[in-house]
């Protein structure tokens, strides 16, 4: 009899509490929309923030984490991954970014993550909850380290979960943007930038070419992207108007969105003269656009700022352009972007580096970035650039329940994450490190 | 004629010889406890750290209420200041030739590694041989010349390379999905990396016995014939002598296992494992060997020898007796090693000095300078950095960095003269655009 009855209650449990309800009693929840309030309760049900309150009364079977004395932060969210597509960088089987073409907008990074990789356990146990993916590797294009021609559009960067069975099952928007790489004068953008435009000026040119050449050069590529853009245009009128002999066409159809202002483009641009010519192109194509790892804004902070253009601020720690640059450089854009009232997100753009996503946010709040800022460009602001703000990015009813549990400020390197939940699912605090660590403290 | 004299003096007054004391700080002695009070600096060197000094005469003080010291941090691996490419790497041994000879202390990094709270660095030739070239030890005196840059009386050190990077050359498909420009070199496997070592070690013992039976012949009152001197087998001679360190680029179990076999054939010590991302799968024979270890703190995947590194590295091999710094490798990373610290004490737990000690005194032990610099005590060089806030955390900026008592890098006046260098840069600009000849859409009129 007494077995029979751990039988039907274990049966009552688990049918009560499916792996995606829970409730977290007492902790001290920051939304990150509102103010901090202490000693809350958050129902979970079926993956949704289903209330957040005082008392909530835990329905029959539910399982309960005690929250006291920790913190319950929204999951963050990293702007600028490869996760899932590149697993060991210096080993080409490993990685699928960087495909061949320069106008590729028919690729999906999305049905090319692969769930298993390791990089998603090391950064979900961090507290990473949902990544871009993107189909290219910063600067280059066309093979990213592997060379590769010149490329203007990657193809479509996924939203993602850093959790689920599948990429289906992973996916919060398939395309979330179309990854596009604006010319740059003279040297390829990304991470290093291109050389600023003075030197350039002055050295009358990078060495190969002459400045003039370099202008030239950087104007024809101006030009081949419009023509792309344009052509694209023609097919969406063509498609419309159901022309007899319309022929379907994947990379044409692929741009549909984008042009409809539906998907924005993600524009990597480094410097204040790019993201100038890139915002006058988006004017004219009259396509929404997000701008991918600036180096520099200066004059371009007021443009983004009046034409509502948010920004994705690659790497904080990082070195300053030229040798003469103030040794701070890259450690005060974001507070400069800040101050100037643009909308930014955060990225790391290696996937290496994404668990630190909360302490380059945290070397900004050091160099002038309010903190709170800080925390709103690693969840809501990504959230809301990436199409998602009504699902991911806050503690808010009725959004998926991604969710990190803390010791403290997730800022800090010290803090540890104690649990963390995607779409109200528990994750197991275990990565290949943690195995590994484990294994070996014991090691006889 | 004594008053240029006097103003030569004057002037350089606040550069040597001055007196400083640092005040209402929190002092983080990583050796003696944290303490609440001042720090007193006499010629270049720590006199005094307590909750009250004595001032002494003439004194400056630097208020740091709510402020934090600790001790100049060092770097025991880096490869800045180094004019030109770190690698010789034409050849599988490159001992031949000295980083020393190609100081370029003009390097910008050297600046922005003071802006992090560097104050010595490690400076090591590159690991593309499995024995590569003379390493040296610098402080980030900015400003002096090269020579005013050596770490005076600290030990030369020698690279060794195992794994990927030396093996590279060999590799018909040129390693990395490069492309292959020279011929291929000599080892292209571990196999081949071991082989490499024990030849020329093989050498230079056969070389250190010619030399010692040249002076037990010179010290018998013989006049022998001194043997050749050979470049290459010289810094391994000191090696086998104990006269040299050996600093010992490296990642997996194995190879970390081999060359602490290699070396107990030999008969010497390997000073530092660097890198060695796998050192906690070995710790108990690294521990054993009584090698350092210098790694990184979450650097991973970023080649396949480095697929199995953890975050926990660090604290796992202190905690099985290894003497452990984390290092940079890397200019940018260089400029934040206090928050490299602070992950000792996320991944596997360490203590805030022991984390700390992983970036100052630990560095200084596998350097043999700990008797000089990696902790704040009396008779020490007043190396010192102060933070505006608790160091082992990404909030924290550097405020001054001292060098042997001197101030290197001040963030206030970093900040209040960019304005001035700003207008100087543009001043520079206009000047060469006038003297560019104009361009010119045809031909420029003759005569």
């Amino acid at each position: 009899m007494k077995l029979l009855g751990i039988l039907i209650g274990c049966a009552l449990a688990a049918g009560a509490a499916s792996n995606n309800t829970v409730l977290i009693r007492g902790a001290d929840v920051y939304p990150v929309t509102s103010e901090p309030v202490k000693g809350m309760s958050i129902l979970v049900l079926d993956g949704k923030i289903a209330e957040i309150g005082a008392k909530i009364t835990a329905p029959k079977g539910v399982r309960v984490v005690d929250g006291k004395g920790l913190r319950v932060y929204p999951g963050m969210i990293d702007s600028g991954t490869q996760l899932g597509l590149s697993e060991i960088p210096s080993i080409r089987d490993t990685v699928d970014t960087g495909e061949l073409g320069e106008f590729m907008p028919q690729l999906r990074a999305l049905a090319s993550v692969n769930p298993d990789s390791e990089h998603f356990a090391v950064a979900r146990i961090a507290g990473i909850t949902a990544v871009m993916t993107l189909p290219a590797g910063s600067g280059g294009g066309g093979g990213g380290r592997f060379g590769g021609a010149r490329q203007f559009i990657s193809g479509q960067a996924a939203l993602i979960h850093t959790f689920g069975w599948t990429w289906e099952d992973m996916a919060v928007s398939g395309p979330a943007a179309m990854y596009v790489q604006f010319p740059s004068l003279g040297a390829t953008g990304g991470r290093g930038g291109p050389m600023p435009d003075f030197i350039a000026e002055l050295a009358g040119g990078t060495g190969a070419q002459t400045f003039t050449e370099m202008m030239r050069t950087y104007q024809q590529e101006v030009t081949k992207l419009v023509d792309f853009f344009d052509e694209a245009r023609r097919y969406q009128k063509a498609k419309a108007a159901n022309l007899p002999g319309f022929v379907r066409d994947l990379k044409y159809e692929a741009m549909l969105p984008a042009l409809d202002g539906k998907l924005p483009l993600a524009i990597a641009a480094a410097t204040p003269r790019l993201i100038h010519d890139a915002i006058q192109f988006a004017d004219k194509q009259n396509v929404k656009i997000v701008i991918m790892q600036p180096r520099e804004l200066g004059s371009a902070a007021a443009e983004l700022k009046a034409k509502n253009i948010p920004v994705i601020l690659g790497r904080v720690l990082a070195l300053p352009r030229g040798q003469d640059d103030p040794y701070d450089q890259a450690f005060t854009l974001p507070a400069e972007a800040n101050k100037a009232g643009v909308k930014f997100a955060f990225g790391t753009f290696d996937n290496e580096f994404v668990r630190n996503l909360p302490y380059q946010a945290a070397t900004a709040v050091a160099f002038g970035l309010p903190q709170d800022e800080a925390l709103k460009a690693i969840t809501i602001n990504p959230a809301q650039i990436w199409g998602a703000g009504d699902r991911l990015g806050s503690i808010e009813k009725d959004k998926f329940a991604d969710l990190m549990v803390t010791t403290g400020d997730p800022l800090e390197i010290q803090t540890q994450v104690k649990h963390v939940f995607i779409r109200g699912q528990e994750i197991e605090l275990s990565s290949k490190q943690t195995r590994l660590y484990d294994k070996y403290l014991n090691r006889q | 004629m004594r008053k240029p004299w006097i103003v030569a003096l004057a002037a350089l007054a606040p550069l040597y010889a001055q007196n400083i004391v640092i005040q209402n700080a929190t002092i983080m002695t990583v050796t003696k406890g944290t303490v609440q009070g001042s720090v007193v600096i006499k010629d270049g060197k720590i006199a005094e750290v307590g909750e009250k000094v004595m001032m002494p005469l003439n004194a400056t003080t630097i208020d740091a209420g709510g402020q934090y010291v600790i001790p100049g941090i060092i770097d025991c691996h880096s490869h800045i200041a180094v004019d030109g490419n770190v690698n010789e790497g034409s050849v599988s041994v490159s001992s031949m030739v000295n980083i020393k000879d190609v100081i370029n202390p003009e390097d910008i990094s050297i600046y922005r590694a003071l802006a992090g709270g560097v104050t010595t660095a490690n400076i090591l030739h590159g690991s593309a041989n499995p024995i590569g070239g003379q390493t040296i030890v610098l402080k980030m005196r900015w400003g002096k010349d090269a020579e005013g840059m050596i770490f005076e009386g600290a030990l030369p050190g020698i690279k060794f390379a195992l794994g990927e990077n030396p093996k590279r050359p060999g590799n018909p498909q040129g390693g990395r999905g490069g492309t292959q420009t020279v011929p291929a070199r000599y080892p292209a496997t571990r196999m081949g990396v071991e082989d490499t070592i024990r030849e020329v070690l093989n050498q230079a013992k056969a070389y250190k016995a010619e030399w010692d039976d040249y002076a037990a012949k010179v010290a018998r009152g013989e006049h022998p014939r001194p043997p050749r001197k050979d470049l290459k087998l010289e810094p391994l001679k000191e090696v086998l002598e104990g006269k040299r360190y050996v600093h010992a680029h490296c990642y997996r179990e194995d190879e970390i296992l081999m060359l602490l076999r290699v070396a107990d054939d030999y008969g010497f010590k390997i000073r530092t494992l660097q890198h060695v991302l796998e050192g906690y799968k070995v710790a108990q024979e690294i521990a054993a060997s009584g090698a350092g270890a210098s790694t990184f703190s979450d650097w991973w995947a970023y080649k396949i020898e480095a697929f199995d590194a953890i975050p926990y590295n660090a604290a796992l091999m202190q905690k099985k007796g290894i003497v452990v710094s984390l290092n940079s490798d890397d200019e940018e990373l260089m400029r934040h090693l206090n928050t490299e610290a602070a992950k000792a004490m996320k991944y596997g737990g360490l203590s805030e000095t022991d984390a700390l000690a992983m970036v100052t005194i630990n560095p200084a032990r596998q350097l043999g300078i700990d008797s000089r610099v990696g902790s704040i005590e009396a008779g020490k060089d007043a190396d010192l950095v102060i933070y505006d806030k608790y160091p082992l955390s990404d909030y924290a900026k550097v405020q001054k960095v001292l060098i042997d008592g001197r101030v290197y890098f001040d963030r206030d006046n970093d900040v209040s003269g960019r304005p001035a260098k700003t207008l100087e840069k543009q001043k520079l600009i206009d000047k060469e655009k006038q003297s560019q000849p104009k361009p010119t859409g045809g031909r420029r009129p003759v005569g």
